[in-house]
C-alpha cells in the first residue's frame, strides 16, 4: 500500500496531493534556509500565524459579493495581504520601539491568530453554511484537493523556486555579512524585504496541505537538517530543499496509504526525521561524530601521558592508561615496557625536549603557538630544523668518575 | 444585566480569564526582559501532545493527569531545545521552531489517531478553549456566592487558575531580588551568590504552570498573547521593572474584562445575535492596547541603547 502510494498509484487525488507537497516541500526547504541562515527563523512563525485573518475576510468578502467563499486564489490572496500587514507590524514593533525581535513576533502571532479566530467563530455564527473547509487551513486539508489546486500550488511553489534563483547570490551576501552588503551598495532592507516576501508565498502555498501552524516546520527543519551536512552555503540550500522534498514527499504517500493521518503533521514528523538522523550522524557535526573525535582524543591524550610516564620511570596508575599501553603492545600485563614501548617512549620524551626549546626560542614563534602536547614535531618543523634542534640538545655525556 | 444572569452565566468566565491573563502576564514580563518571550508560544504547542498522551494512558478527561501529561511535555519541550542547541550548535530560535512543531505535529496525528469522539478533545479546542461554556448553573444571583452548595458546583478551572495565579505570584515575590538582578545584569548575580542556571529554569517552569492551567481553561492563544502583549505594552510605559509589573496587570485585567465584554455582547450591540470567540477577543483587545501603547506610551522608544542593538 505504501509503495503503491510511493510510485504514485493511489489515483488522481493522492497523486496530485503528493506531486503538490513535494514541490512545497522542496521550495519551502530553500526559503527557509536564508532565514535560519539570517538568524530569523522565527518570523516564519509570526509571518504564517498572521495568515488566518486574511483568509477569514477574503471569505466573508467573497461571500458576501455572492460568490463561492471558498475559491482557493481568494482565500490565498487575503491570506498574502494579512500576512503582509502582520510583517509591517512586526517591522514597526523592531524599528520604532524598544520591543526586541522575540516579542513583536510573538504579539503579532498571537494577535492576529486571536483576531483570526474571532473573524472563524463569527464566519460559524454567520450561518452561511458552507465554511466548513477554513478549519482546513489550521491544520491543512488535502483530501479535497482539485486540479486547480494543486496547479495554483506547482505554480507557486515553481514561481518562488526562480525568484530564489534569481536573488540567491544577495540573500546570502545579506544573511552572513549585512553590513559588507551595504557597503557593497546592496540595498540590506529591501533584500529582507524580498526575503520575508518568498517566506509569506512558500507560507500562503502551504496553507492548503499542511496548514498555517505547521507550515512554519517546512520552513525551518530541513535548513537546520541541511546545515549539518555542509558548510558551503550553496549546497545547504540544494540540501534542505531535498530534504524538504523528500519528507513532504513520504509523508503524502504515507497519509495516503494509511487512514486517519493528515498530511500536513506526518510531513512535519518525517522532516523531523531526516532531522533527527543528521543531528546524530552527520560527519563532523553529528553528535556520533563528535563522541568519536572526543574519545579519539582520548586516546590519544593517554597514550602520549603514558609514554612520558614511561619514559621518566614514573608509575602510571590510571587504569585507562594502563589498558592502552597494553593493548598497542608497549607495555606488559606487568607493567613493564616492551622493548617497542622503550623506543616509543624515547622519542617521545625527546619530542618534548625539542618542543621545550622550540617554545623556548624566540625565532620559532610560529611553530611555538602551535604547541598543544599531542602534535608530532615533524608536522610543523622541517627534518633540517629538528637537526638543528637536536644538535643544540646534545647527545650523551659521560661523567667524571 | 442583573445579578440573576450575570453571576451564574458570565461572573466565572470573566473571573478565568482575568486570573489566567494575569498569572501568564506576570512572568511574560520576566521572559521578556529576557528575550525568551517566545517560551510561551513553544510551551503552549507543546501542551497539545502531553494532553493527548494523558488522555490515552487515562482514557479519561480528568484534571489532573492531563495536568502532570502537560507539565511533562512542556519540561520535555524545554529539555529537548537545550539538547538540540548545545549538541547540534543550532541557534535558539531554530531549535525551537524544530522542537515545537514536531511536538506539535506529533500531538495532531496522535489526536486524529485515537477515537475522542465520545470526549471533547480536539484541536480546535486546544487552540481556542471553552471560556464561554464554563458556566455556574448552580448560581441564582449575588447571594449564591454566600452559599456554600451552590459554591460547591463552581467549575473547577476558577479554583485551579487561581491557585495558579497564587503561585506564579508567591514565585515572583519570593524570588524577587534574584529574578530582578539575574534578569539585568547575570554577571553581578553569579558574584552576588545567585545559581542564575536553576533560577532560569525556574522561571520557565513556572511559566509552564501558569500556561498549562491557563490551558486547560481558555486555549493556547489567549496563553501567547497574555504572555507577551501585556508586559510588552507595559514596557513602552515605564522604565522600573516594578511599574512594569503593574502596568502589566492593568493591561491584561483589561484585556480580559473587554475581551469577554466585546465577544459576548459586542455582536449584540450590532445587530448580530451570537457571541464570538473570547478567547480569539481577548488576544484581539491586548493586541490593540500593545499597538496604542506602542504609538502613544511615554517609554516607547529605545533610548541610551545602539540603534539595531
Amino acid at each position: 500500500m505504501l509503495l503503491d502510494a510511493l510510485l504514485l498509484q493511489l489515483g488522481y487525488n493522492a497523486t496530485l496531493v503528493a506531486i503538490g507537497a513535494t514541490l512545497l516541500g522542496i521550495s519551502a526547504g530553500v526559503t527557509g534556509t536564508f532565514l535560519f541562515l539570517r538568524k530569523r527563523a522565527l518570523v516564519s512563525d509570526a509571518v504564517s500565524h498572521a495568515t488566518l485573518p486574511g483568509v477569514c475576510i477574503a471569505f466573508l468578502l467573497m461571500a458576501a459579493f455572492g460568490g463561492d467563499g471558498r475559491n482557493l486564489i481568494g482565500l490565498l490572496l487575503g491570506s498574502a495581504v494579512s500576512a503582509g500587514v502582520g510583517l509591517w507590524c512586526l517591522n514597526w514593533l523592531t524599528r520604532n520601539t524598544r520591543l526586541a525581535e522575540d516579542a513583536a513576533i510573538g504579539a503579532v502571532l498571537s494577535v492576529f491568530f486571536g483576531f483570526g479566530v474571532v473573524l472563524l467563530t463569527v464566519i460559524q455564527t454567520l450561518g452561511v453554511g458552507r465554511q466548513a473547509g477554513l478549519e482546513g487551513f489550521l491544520l491543512g486539508s488535502t483530501a479535497g484537493m482539485l486540479w486547480a489546486d494543486a496547479m495554483i500550488i506547482a505554480g507557486g511553489g515553481a514561481a518562488t523556486l526562480v525568484l530564489i534563483m534569481l536573488l540567491r547570490r544577495p540573500m546570502t551576501l545579506v544573511a552572513f555579512d549585512p553590513e559588507y552588503a551595504a557597503a557593497r551598495g546592496l540595498n540590506v532592507s529591501r533584500i529582507d524585504m524580498a526575503m520575508m516576501g518568498l517566506v509569506m508565498a512558500v507560507t500562503v502555498v502551504g496553507l492548503k496541505i499542511v496548514g498555517l501552524i505547521l507550515i512554519v516546520a517546512l520552513l525551518i527543519i530541513p535548513a537546520v537538517t541541511a546545515r549539518f551536512w555542509t558548510e558551503r552555503s550553496d549546497r545547504v540550500v540544494l540540501l534542505a530543499g531535498l530534504a524538504g522534498g523528500i519528507a513532504a514527499y513520504i509523508g503524502a504517500a504515507i497519509s495516503a496509504s494509511a487512514p486517519n493521518v493528515p498530511t500536513g503533521p506526518i510531513i512535519v514528523l518525517m522532516a523531523f526525521a531526516l532531522f533527527a538522523l543528521s543531528l546524530l550522524f552527520a560527519p563532523n557535526r553529528g553528535v556520533l561524530a563528535a563522541v568519536l573525535r572526543h574519545l579519539r582524543f582520548q586516546r590519544r591524550v593517554h597514550l602520549r601521558q603514558g609514554l612520558l610516564a614511561l619514559a621518566t620511570g614514573q608509575p602510571i596508575y590510571e587504569k585507562m592508561t594502563l589498558r592502552l599501553l597494553q593493548k598497542s603492545g608497549l607495555m606488559r600485563a606487568d607493567g613493564v615496557a616492551t622493548e617497542d614501548g622503550v623506543a616509543r617512549a624515547a622519542k617521545a620524551l625527546r619530542d618534548e625536549k625539542r618542543w621545550e626549546i622550540v617554545r623556548a626560542d624566540q625565532s620559532h614563534e610560529a611553530a611555538a603557538a602551535l604547541y598543544d602536547g599531542l602534535r608530532a614535531i615533524e608536522t610543523v618543523l622541517t627534518p633540517d630544523q629538528i637537526t638543528d634542534i637536536d644538535a643544540r640538545i646534545g647527545g650523551p655525556k659521560g661523567v667524571a668518575s | 444585566m442583573n445579578g440573576e444572569e450575570f453571576v451564574p452565566l458570565s461572573l466565572t468566565p470573566l473571573l478565568i480569564g482575568v486570573f489566567a491573563a494575569v498569572a501568564c502576564a506576570l512572568p511574560g514580563n520576566f521572559l521578556l526582559l529576557r528575550k525568551q518571550a517566545l517560551i510561551g508560544d513553544a510551551i503552549s504547542h507543546v501542551v497539545l501532545p502531553g494532553i493527548v498522551v494523558a488522555f490515552l494512558l487515562t482514557g479519561a478527561i480528568t484534571a489532573l493527569p492531563m495536568m502532570l501529561g502537560a507539565a511533562g511535555a512542556a519540561i520535555v519541550a524545554v529539555v529537548m531545545i537545550e539538547a538540540i542547541r548545545r549538541l547540534g550548535k543550532i541557534e535558539p530560535g531554530a531549535a525551537m521552531g524544530v522542537v515545537f512543531t514536531t511536538m506539535f505535529a506529533g500531538g495532531v496525528l496522535l489526536l486524529e489517531q485515537t477515537d475522542t469522539s465520545t470526549v471533547h478533545l480536539d484541536v480546535e479546542h486546544a487552540l481556542y478553549g471553552n471560556l464561554e461554556s464554563l458556566i455556574w448553573l448552580d448560581a441564582t444571583g449575588w447571594s449564591s456566592l454566600w452559599d456554600i452548595e451552590a459554591l460547591a458546583g463552581l467549575p473547577a478551572e476558577l479554583p485551579r487558575m487561581l491557585f495558579a495565579l497564587i503561585g506564579v505570584a508567591l514565585f515572583i515575590a519570593v524570588f524577587w531580588r534574584a529574578l530582578k538582578i539575574s534578569t539585568f545584569d547575570e554577571g553581578f548575580a553569579r558574584t552576588q551568590g545567585i545559581r542564575v542556571e536553576a533560577l532560569g529554569m525556574a522561571l520557565v517552569i513556572t511559566a509552564a504552570v501558569a500556561a498549562v492551567a491557563a490551558f486547560d481553561a481558555v486555549g493556547s492563544i489567549i496563553v501567547i498573547a497574555m504572555f507577551i502583549c501585556p508586559p510588552a505594552a507595559a514596557r513602552m510605559m515605564t522604565n522600573t521593572l516594578e511599574g512594569q509589573l503593574g502596568w502589566s496587570v492593568l493591561f491584561a485585567v483589561t484585556s480580559a474584562v473587554m475581551g469577554y465584554v466585546l465577544a459576548g455582547y459586542g455582536p449584540l450591540w450590532l445587530g448580530a445575535y451570537d457571541a464570538v470567540s473570547a478567547a480569539g477577543m481577548i488576544a484581539t483587545v491586548s493586541g490593540v492596547i500593545l499597538a496604542l501603547a506602542a504609538k502613544f506610551g511615554p517609554c516607547r522608544s529605545r533610548t541610551g541603547a545602539p540603534a539595531g542593538a
